[in-house]
């Protein structure tokens, strides 16, 4: 019988669109109980750091810029909360330029850090290696 | 009458030379961040530099590996490339990037890391991808018994305009609102295109080697496309080590996990050609496209063994989110990819235009500045990197400026072999620039 590429390449093309779907179909069941009104709100906050292309220096689960700290968890962080993270934005850092946010986007802008900080952690402190050699969380 | 046909390869060669030199400069003065904390911030700051230098870069590779598919289709179909949706295609990136990089420096952002353009300034660049994946189909259909670089070809196509699609679903609330299925998305996006980029370069770089060594049967054996489709299946599935630490469902994290650890036969298998290579190496050394491809291969090791480690769960604890993940981007978007468009970009204009002697010299010189310089700069990411891991880890950790300022020397030496990476990589560019715009020597046949 003749080897015929194109087959595997359907193969292949097909498998991977049916673990996209699934992906796209299924969210994951860590959202720790957020509520649909807290899930939209934290989205429009992501359009907000976006926009100032926070991104760029810091990161969300450890993905990200490099330049500042990873933002998960610092809406709960000891010290840190709402007014320490509008004071930072709004004066600005050594680093860090201060950004004229109105009132409407810094709300919108915790709400996502709030909403965030719900799902779980970035401190890599707080996972434990498996046997086989993955990771998994302690959670919060 | 001649019909005089424009060469397409060596328009977006051109192109994506321009667009690499501007990834050199805002590369170099957005690190300046690193050792000059604020600089410019309030002026031009690491906040557009940033997406400035990664732009410029990712157009750099997309345009060269347009250009290198092009050079391909001039040789398989001479004459029969589609002049006027080439030139629309080249036209709709040119307005890309000039709309993208003046949105930049009017600090209108609004998108992705990497991507960070406001999202209408996809659209030329997905109307372009789609004119050439049609004149890429169009001439294909008429060949039969594809030559493995083909299908290489077709599959980074395809899974390019695929993968950048994908990338824009967060504009639709559904997939927003989801913050995590929002972020594995992303970052499953980020996987699979630069394995889409990899198969076309990949393919050239395998075309090239045909071309160079007339050996046509190594593109069609059954050992090649088993490696392709390894390959192909890795660039589907293999992502999964960028979100082992996101609350995903642990399917998605185990399966990454299990795939990636399949490209160890693809490590392996470097290992066995070694001698091999290295035998036909010694021919060919002479060949400065072949150099090229040479010093390509030797980085595709030292990435892929990097990269294996970093798949590994347990060591990624230490590696994810520090400059470790930088080193792995940068070994690979330089080392591997910018030394395939350079040989295909040699290939293309030495036909017409053989060096004196004298540029070889040169030539020589900044070929080998700029591998002993993206050594050392990859390896001052690595060691950065490696002490930031060991930080992340530590029970009672000092604040991130006091650890970045511990980082200093190393941010030292990666400015230092930066600059003499950028000069070097400049040199090459303005060898080429030069055999572009040099007569072409008639030859009497």
């Amino acid at each position: 019988m003749q080897f015929k590429p194109i087959y595997f390449f359907i193969l292949i093309c097909t498998g991977f669109l049916v673990y996209s779907f699934s992906i796209y179909m299924y969210p994951p069941t860590s959202m720790n109980g957020l509520t649909n009104d807290e899930m939209t709100n934290a989205a429009e906050g992501k359009m907000v750091f976006q926009k100032y292309n926070c991104q760029s220096c810091h990161q969300i689960y450890n993905l990200g810029g490099y330049l500042g700290p990873d933002l998960t968890n610092c809406y709960s962080q000891e010290g840190k909360g709402e007014l320490y993270i509008k004071a930072m934005v709004q004066s600005g850092t050594n680093q860090m330029p201060a950004f004229r946010l109105s009132e409407i986007e810094i709300n919108a802008l915790l709400q996502f850090f709030k909403a965030i900080d719900k799902t779980g952690s970035s401190d890599l402190r707080k996972f434990h290696i498996e046997p086989n050699g993955m990771i998994e969380s302690n959670g919060k | 009458m001649e019909n005089k046909q424009t060469n397409f390869a060596k328009l977006f060669f051109s192109t994506a030379m321009v667009v690499l030199f501007g990834a050199i400069i805002y590369g170099i003065w957005a690190a300046i961040s690193y050792i000059y904390p604020g600089f410019l911030k309030t002026q031009l700051g690491f906040i557009a530099l940033r997406p400035m230098h990664a732009s410029a870069a990712l157009f750099w590779i997309l345009l060269g590996a347009t250009a290198a598919v092009y050079e391909g289709l001039n040789y398989l179909f001479p004459n029969q490339i589609n002049q006027k949706i080439a030139w629309t295609q080249w036209a709709l990136w040119v307005i890309a990037i000039v709309g993208i990089f003046t949105s930049y420096f009017l600090g209108q952002f609004g998108g992705r890391e990497y991507w960070e353009f406001n999202p209408y300034w996809a659209l030329p660049i997905a109307l372009a991808w789609l004119l050439f994946m049609f004149q890429f189909f169009s001439l294909i259909r008429k060949k039969r018994n594809w030559p493995v670089y083909m299908y290489m070809w077709m599959t980074g196509i395809i899974f390019f305009l695929f993968t950048f699609a994908e990338g824009y679903l967060w504009l639709f609330p559904y997939f927003r609102k989801e913050l995590i299925t929002d972020l594995t998305i992303q970052w499953k996006v980020n996987g699979s295109m630069v394995g889409s980029w990899n198969q076309i370069l990949y393919g050239s770089s395998f075309y090239l080697m045909d071309r160079i060594t007339g050996n046509e049967k190594v593109g069609q054996s059954k050992l090649a496309f088993a490696m392709y489709f390894l390959g192909f299946f890795n660039l589907c599935f293999n992502w999964g080590h960028h979100v082992y630490t996101l609350p995903t469902e642990p399917y998605i994290r185990y399966f990454g996990y299990v795939v990636s650890m399949t490209e160890w036969i693809i490590f392996i298998k470097i290992i066995y050609d070694w001698k091999a290579d290295w035998q036909q190496a010694t021919i060919h050394l002479y060949n400065i496209p072949y150099r090229f491809i040479m010093a390509a291969n030797a980085w595709v090791f030292l990435n892929l063994f990097l990269a294996l480690f970093m798949s590994i769960p347990a060591i990624n604890l230490y590696t994810h989110g520090t400059h470790v993940t930088v080193a792995h981007s940068m070994g690979t978007t330089i080392g591997i990819n910018t030394m395939i468009i350079f040989a295909m970009a040699f290939f293309a204009y030495e036909k017409n235009n053989p060096r004196d002697l004298k540029e070889k010299i040169w030539l020589r010189r900044f070929f080998w500045t700029m591998q002993i310089s993206l050594l050392v700069f990859w390896l001052s990411l690595i060691s950065a990197g490696i002490q930031k891991g060991f930080w992340q880890l530590e029970a009672n950790k000092n604040a991130f400026g006091d650890m970045m300022l511990n980082l200093k020397p190393w941010f030292i030496l990666f400015f230092i072999s930066g600059i003499t990476l950028g000069i070097s990589i400049s040199g090459v560019l303005f060898q080429l620039l030069k055999a572009q715009f040099a007569k072409p020597i008639k030859t009497s046949n």
